[in-house]
């Protein structure tokens, strides 16, 4: 359980508190000091390939793209500074745009819910008993693994075709939809679908979570005279919250990188309509086929600034609603 | 494990109310079975899209159109064979090699990188340590979209388009914090009197990395390797992205070859490719799922 914290709360501070230490343990003497020397520069070595990486292809690219977001540029040329005018464009002279942030955001809020109810309640399934539910637990899970191919992207495509597989069995209950693929309303929750299927890696991790909630807790509640609903919300929900504070925000972070299956369902028109032109797909055509490599960028930090925010929210709100108490964690 | 069991029979076995006692255990025989019946359904209904491309890819190309049901009428391995011959020329195990290349080295780079950076940050008590954890976490949250523009100019300007540099050198570097973070994880579980008593006896920090850490690390790697592998065979935007002449083609990019120029004549070919491409990450599924889910479950990857 303690694994999964660290990322938002138990490892930054730890690491901190450590190099405090080592800072307050300097001026003691000099062999003491010669060593620390030592130990930085063995850590420094070890940690070269990383800072490589860091630097040259992370801080150093985004510095880059954030200073392209303000110019003009094509590839070719040099880069021509234009103060806000590609944010200005943005939201005031391309509907395209604001079309693909209404599509994306509607992917995000919509998919991830659904998808982690569904990888929560499947979870709690899975956990009323134990033996058997190794098989489905892993065969449930292998959507996860391979739901951004190009492969799965191609057969989900079949599966919603006109007279597909989801047409045909639907109309064996008197809906006739047609196909998903082309049609403007329903191309949206066929992704959105794509994306519930892949409930199998938050599911493992409710589950890893669920394991770990005391036995004592529900038999206090039942003694007490509390229902199944009522335990649910007062034991269940209470003890996963850190796990679910830790799926909502990685979920919804990966929501908004969607690309490959938006792009080969649509062959990378970004159709029908311009509802497969999420905010990645649109992002790829402006910066790689039309060459507008500063407006991309400045989409590229727009994109950024949300996930900071959402990411920002999602911390401040979790103090309100994520239990890191319980002796047994 | 035990607290499951105990907890599904404490809620079973509602205590107080002894009389019903008789019946409770015929009533829990049967709470099982419709378990049972109602995960092997879901199961199966999400399992489907995997079984319908699997049972497809025997259909001849002209039942595409007009056999709506799940089984072929005539089945054939056709497909098969017409696609092993590749496309423009390019011989599929081609587009195969090209792909176990790009992942077999990003697997290389992903382990030797990452689980250096792992050891420093978790073992070694060095100025700045802090200040960098903390930034190779925030790199888990930053969405790639601000990367790839100046990376793509970059790699042009040094003139590596079309070749595999761009997709392997990030996994080089530990770009991908996901494996460095798992192998902190690991390695701050491991007890701490092992280094020390290698280093009372003269070990340097290389030499406890390589005989002791390693070594003990087995589990994250592996799993880090399994998951690197299949990151990088999925990977469409990379390729798509500084792959231009159709012989370097990865599998994804590849596909989207059959998908564009057959997708209305040839849709068989389209089908035995997807299912081709996905073989080896079953394959690999199958076999390491333990690690997969134990990797999962401990660390929270993503799928």
């Amino acid at each position: 359980m303690t694994s999964t914290t660290p990322v938002t709360s138990a490892g930054a501070p730890e690491v901190a508190s450590a190099a405090r230490a080592v800072r307050r343990g300097g001026p003691i003497s000099p062999g003491r000091r010669r060593q620390q020397r030592r130990e930085n520069v063995a850590a420094y070595g070890f940690l070269v390939p990383w800072l490589l990486g860091f630097f040259g292809l992370t801080v150093g690219p985004m510095a880059i793209s954030l200073y392209l977001s303000f110019t003009r540029f094509n590839l070719f040329g040099d880069p021509r500074w234009i103060g806000f005018d590609n944010f200005v464009r943005m939201f005031t002279d391309d509907p395209n745009y604001v079309q693909s942030v209404t599509i994306t955001l509607v992917y995000v809020l919509v998919g991830t819910p659904i998808k982690l109810a569904a990888a929560l309640g499947i979870a709690m399934l899975l956990n009323y008993r134990d033996a058997g539910s190794g098989f489905f637990r892993s065969a449930l899970y292998a959507p996860s693994l391979i739901g951004a191919s190009v492969s799965v992207a191609i057969v989900w495509r079949a599966m919603f075709a006109t007279d597909g597989p989801v047409d045909s069995g639907l109309s064996i209950f008197g809906i006739q939809l047609g196909g998903w693929v082309g049609n403007v309303d329903l191309v949206v929750p066929m992704l959105i679908l794509l994306a519930v299927w892949q409930f199998g890696a938050p599911m493992v991790i409710f589950l890893a979570g669920l394991k770990q909630v005391p036995a004592e807790l529900y038999e206090a509640a039942e003694v007490d005279g509390a229902g199944s609903w009522r335990r649910f919300r007062s034991v269940t929900l209470p003890m996963l919250s850190p796990v679910i504070f830790f799926n909502l925000l990685l979920e919804t972070i990966n929501a908004f990188q969607i690309f490959a299956s938006a792009f080969i369902i649509s062959n990378g028109t970004g159709g029908p309509g311009g509802q497969t032109n999420y905010y990645t797909v649109y992002l790829y055509e402006r910066a790689f086929a039309n060459q507008q490599l500063g407006y991309a960028s400045a989409m590229a930090w727009v994109l950024l600034v949300v996930v900071a925010i959402i990411a920002f929210i999602l911390f401040r709100t979790s103090r309100g609603w994520v239990y890191y108490g319980g002796d047994s964690r | 494990m035990t607290a499951v069991q105990t907890r599904a029979e404490a809620s079973a076995t509602p205590a107080p109310r002894a009389p019903r006692q008789p019946s409770h255990s015929a009533r829990k025989r049967v709470a099982t079975v419709i378990w049972f019946v109602v995960l092997f359904a879901l199961t199966l209904l999400i399992l489907y899209p995997l079984i319908w491309l699997v049972i497809s890819t025997f259909k001849p190309s002209s039942e595409f159109g007009s056999n709506q049901g799940l089984l072929p009428n005539s089945p054939t391995i056709d497909n098969y064979i017409r696609v092993a011959e590749g496309i423009g020329g390019i011989p599929l195990w081609r587009f195969f090699t090209n792909s176990l290349v790009i992942a077999g080295l990003s697997v290389v780079g992903t382990l030797i990188s990452s689980s250096m950076a792992a050891y420093a940050f978790a073992r070694i008590r060095f100025r700045g340590s802090g200040a960098l954890f903390a930034a190779m976490i925030g790199t888990l949250l930053l969405p790639f979209h601000v990367l790839i523009i100046p990376q793509y100019i970059l790699f042009q300007r040094l003139d590596l388009i079309d070749t595999y540099v761009p997709l392997l050198i990030g996994k080089f570097l530990a770009v991908e914090a996901f494996f460095v973070f798992l192998m902190v994880q690991f390695i701050r579980g491991l007890p701490r009197e092992l280094d020390e008593a290698a280093r009372i006896d003269g070990a340097g920090h290389i030499r406890i990395f390589v005989s002791i850490i390693i070594p003990l690390i087995r589990p994250a790697l592996i799993t880090s390797a399994i998951f690197s592998f299949i990151w990088a065979w999925n990977d469409f935007l990379g390729p798509l992205l500084y792959i231009t002449s159709p012989e370097n083609y990865p599998l994804p990019v590849a596909l989207r070859l059959y998908n564009d120029a057959t997708s209305t004549s040839d849709y068989g070919a389209t089908v035995a490719v997807s299912m081709l491409a996905l073989v080896p990450i079953l394959l690999f599924f199958i076999v390491f799922q333990r690690f997969l889910v134990a990797g999962v479950a401990t660390q929270g990857l993503k799928g």
